[in-house]
């Protein structure tokens, strides 16, 4: 097992309340960044460490921080994205039942470090329960003084507040997620202007990902620099990876960026291989968004080299052969699991949930659905399989927001790695139905 | 002021304006078109994808090119920004593509739709679109509503431009109109066919630019290329008075505002020439209005067929 920064103390009994976390060493960055630090030095020490942002994009957080606005005399925000709704990611959710005031301790030191006096964590709808171990979480930290007036004795205020969306996936995408916080339809807002100049009531906002901000806890308490050793190139720190699928031992685990693909799934401390005996057919790294890779190209890369569990490792190969890290919803299939059913499966979760604004999304995702469940269904012509290419190509970089592009990633990469299944699925369309096509056979590589 | 070039033609223009309204201001092939933007309209835009263009370079200090098509009615220009239209083959096939969505679930029912002959999604469907379909699902349907007594919701038509929204949220804060359901189920609502109550409701058939919301009052009365528009004014307490009413021999068949070349409604006295309801729906009696003149319109060809010249003038080119 790797170290574990975040998760370090998710099995002692009663974490869940201040008193243990804090014994348990909780709360020390917000001791250490009021009483030793200037904001401005916190937000360096991020920067040190080189953490990016963990909700999907990988977007270096030290950076996005020193971009936000700070005109004189208006308020300025700090959002903690928890909408967390991508198929395959369940990683916030674990971190926030198991240990809330990690996420709330984080969200102290960072509000101290960009200046906001209110914070909000906006939660997905159906994460109910744990809206309710949050607020009780937060009202404890108000009556230790963690929160409120003159936070100790420092003089830095911040009220936290927990906001529950109505359960949109696109509520994630960090505009639309204001605008739903506002108490506006759930749509993305047309950028520029970018959030970090005017996001929430108009005012210069942040918007973070759970376990981006949880990381700030140990960035602080052991230092920028310390983090960045852990890790690999500029994917440093350590990463939630929430495992799903056909595996042994499924479960939210976390890595230290640079370990092998192999050894995550098939390593005794991890996933513990393929369940049931069964064979590795493909697996999608990084939640419902990102492309698919056929079994040849899960532990290693296209080049031969053992593939790497960081941004840089999972996207080895760019769209030909890699993939991408994303959220950490690692998905695994195994030989029995059709890839046009799983496609069709995404598929109708984007048109579900796109937010109909912009033309190549709202008709594109529909219609890539519809197309996909006739295929899927054995009613589909060889020039479906044409089509769904073309159609995710015209979605593609055409959208508001990336909701477009991460409808039509899925689509693509299915129909690049196992186009012969497609294929089959028209040729064959009553033995389709009645039994699945298996391994992806491997290209002859010249 | 900063320096943008577009399709090789270059302008200085305001800091802050968008390229569509930089291009516009250079007029002719290099302005995209756009469905959903109305400049008239706060917060419109941006929607569609049909003004997409590519930046193939960002600005003067830094010259890279923007990795996606942008939309040009809202991204800001950058000084020595370049931008390809109509030159850049990206922008034909995104357009294209944008045409293609848009049309995939619109009714195509034109020969009974009050807003053929002028209608944007004709001319960009004409200018911009490919032949046949390749969509073989069924489309989406609704039944049509009632907005109010005087205006017709036909939704099978709607793209979805939001500029009735928008115009819905310039005359009430009650949230009465606006947007239902999601995705490919999204609907414009007025909350079950709810009346907006105001006397400028039926600015939004003039802002719709497909035949979605259309004038009661004129419904099936007649094909617009079949009338005349004239200037015309009359003393109105909630208007301007300034209207274009479209006539049949001496019959007026309908009344709208003054729309510019973009579709847009001009400006009257310094400020928006939107209409009241009084005027659109109920003034229809020509001894109710003060007519000026032939009204020019330059951009919709079907309805300029010839109504302006009078039969003098006709017989005079024949010759
Ligand atoms: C459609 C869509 C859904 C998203 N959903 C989430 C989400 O559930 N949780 C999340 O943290 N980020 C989500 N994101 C990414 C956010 O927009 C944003 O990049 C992120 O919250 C930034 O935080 P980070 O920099 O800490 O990663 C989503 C983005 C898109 C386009
Ligand atoms: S890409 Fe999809 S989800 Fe994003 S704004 Fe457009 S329609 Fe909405
Ligand atoms: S006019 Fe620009 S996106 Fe619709």
């Amino acid at each position: 097992m790797g170290r574990r920064l975040l998760l370090e103390h998710d099995a002692v009994p009663g974490i869940e309340t201040f008193d243990v976390y804090r014994k348990n060493g909780g709360y020390r960055s917000v001791e250490k960044a009021l009483k030793t630090m200037s904001p401005q030095e916190v937000v360096e020490q991020v920067q040190l460490a080189g953490l990016r942002g963990r909700g999907g994009a990988g977007f270096p957080t030290g950076m996005k921080w020193s971009f936000l606005a700070k005109p004189e005399g208006v308020p300025r925000y700090l959002l903690c994205n928890a909408d967390e709704s991508e198929p395959g990611t369940f990683k916030d959710r674990y971190l926030m039942e198991k240990l809330p005031h990690l996420l709330i301790e984080g969200m102290i030191t960072s509000s101290y470090a960009l200046g906001c006096n209110l914070s909000f964590i906006y939660i997905r709808g159906e994460y109910m329960w744990i809206l309710e171990i949050l607020e009780k979480a937060i009202a404890e930290a108000y009556a230790k003084g963690f929160l409120g007036k003159n936070i100790l004795g420092s003089g830095f205020d911040l009220d936290l507040r927990v906001a529950p969306g109505g359960g949109a996936y696109i509520c994630g995408e960090e505009t639309a997620l204001i605008e739903s916080l506002e108490g506006k339809r759930g749509n993305p807002r047309i950028k520029p202007p970018f959030p970090a100049v005017k996001g929430l009531w108009g005012c210069p906002t942040v918007v973070n990902n759970v376990e981006s901000l949880a990381a700030v806890v140990p960035i602080v308490n052991d230092g920028g620099e310390e983090y960045a050793k852990i890790g690999i190139g500029k994917s440093t720190g350590t990463k939630l990876i929430s495992a799903c699928g056909n595996l042994a031992r499924p479960g939210v685990y976390e890595i230290e960026m640079g370990m092998t693909v192999e050894e995550f799934i098939y390593g005794d401390d991890w996933c513990r291989g393929i369940a049931n005996g069964k064979k590795l057919k493909a697996f999608v790294p990084g939640g419902s968004s990102v492309p698919i890779l056929p079994h040849y190209l899960v532990t290693k890369t296209a080049a031969g080299d053992d593939r790497i569990m960081s941004y840089e490792g999972l996207s080895e190969g760019g769209f030909a052969s890699g993939s991408m890290l994303g959220s950490g919803g690692f998905i695994v299939f195994d030989e029995d699991q059709c890839i046009v059913r799983n496609t069709w499966n995404f598929a109708r979760f984007y048109a579900h949930e796109s937010c109909g604004q912009c033309s190549p999304c709202r008709e594109g995702t529909a219609w890539m659905e519809k197309v996909l469940h006739r295929l899927e269904n054995g009613q589909g012509y060889m020039h479906d399989i044409d089509l769904l290419a073309e159609i995710n190509k015209k979605i593609e970089g055409n959208t508001i927001c990336p909701l477009g592009d991460a409808a039509a990633w899925p689509v693509a990469a299915a129909i690049r790695h196992f186009r012969d299944e497609f294929e089959w699925h028209v040729n064959q369309p009553i033995e389709s139905q009645k039994r699945n096509f298996g391994l992806a056979s491997v290209p002859t590589l010249v | 002021m900063v320096k943008v070039t577009i399709d090789d033609k270059t302008i200085e223009v305001e800091p802050g304006t968008t390229i569509l309204s930089a291009a516009r201001q250079i007029g002719g092939e290099v302005v995209p078109p756009a469905m959903c933007f109305y400049s008239k309209l706060p917060g419109t835009g941006g929607k569609c994808r049909t003004c997409l263009v590519e930046v193939s370079q960002g600005s003067e200090k830094d010259p890279r090119p923007m990795p996606k098509l942008v939309a040009s009615c809202s991204t800001p220009v950058m000084d020595g920004m370049v931008v390809k239209n109509t030159t850049s083959e990206k922008v034909k096939v995104g357009r294209g593509a944008v045409v293609e969505f848009l049309l995939i679930n619109h009714p195509l029912d034109c020969p009974v739709c009050d807003q053929a002959g002028e209608c944007h999604l004709q001319d960009l469907g004409f200018e911009n679109g490919g032949e046949g379909t390749r969509y073989e699902e069924e489309k989406r349907t609704f039944d049509p509503v009632d907005i109010g007594n005087k205006i017709k919701l036909h939704m099978n038509r709607c793209i979805l431009c939001y500029r009735c929204v928008a115009v819905a949220n310039q005359l009430t804060d009650k949230r009465v109109h606006g947007v239902l359901g999601r995705g490919e189920h999204a609907e414009i609502s007025t909350y079950i066919e709810k009346a907006i109550d105001n006397d400028f409701s039926g600015n939004m058939i003039d802002v719709c630019p497909v035949g979605a919301l259309t004038d009661k009052t004129f419904r099936f009365k007649s094909r617009v290329w079949f009338l005349k528009p004239m200037e015309a004014s009359c003393e109105c307490s909630k208007c301007s008075g300034k209207t274009v009413v479209w006539m049949f021999g001496n019959e007026i068949m309908r009344v709208t505002a003054r729309k510019d070349q973009y579709g847009e409604v001009e400006d009257q006295d310094g400020k928006t020439g939107w209409i009241c309801n009084d005027c659109r729906f109920e003034k229809k009696d020509i001894s109710q209005w003060n007519i000026i003149g032939p009204r020019k319109i330059n951009r919709h060809s079907v309805i300029s067929q010839g109504n302006y010249a009078s039969p003098r003038q006709t017989i005079k080119k024949l010759n």
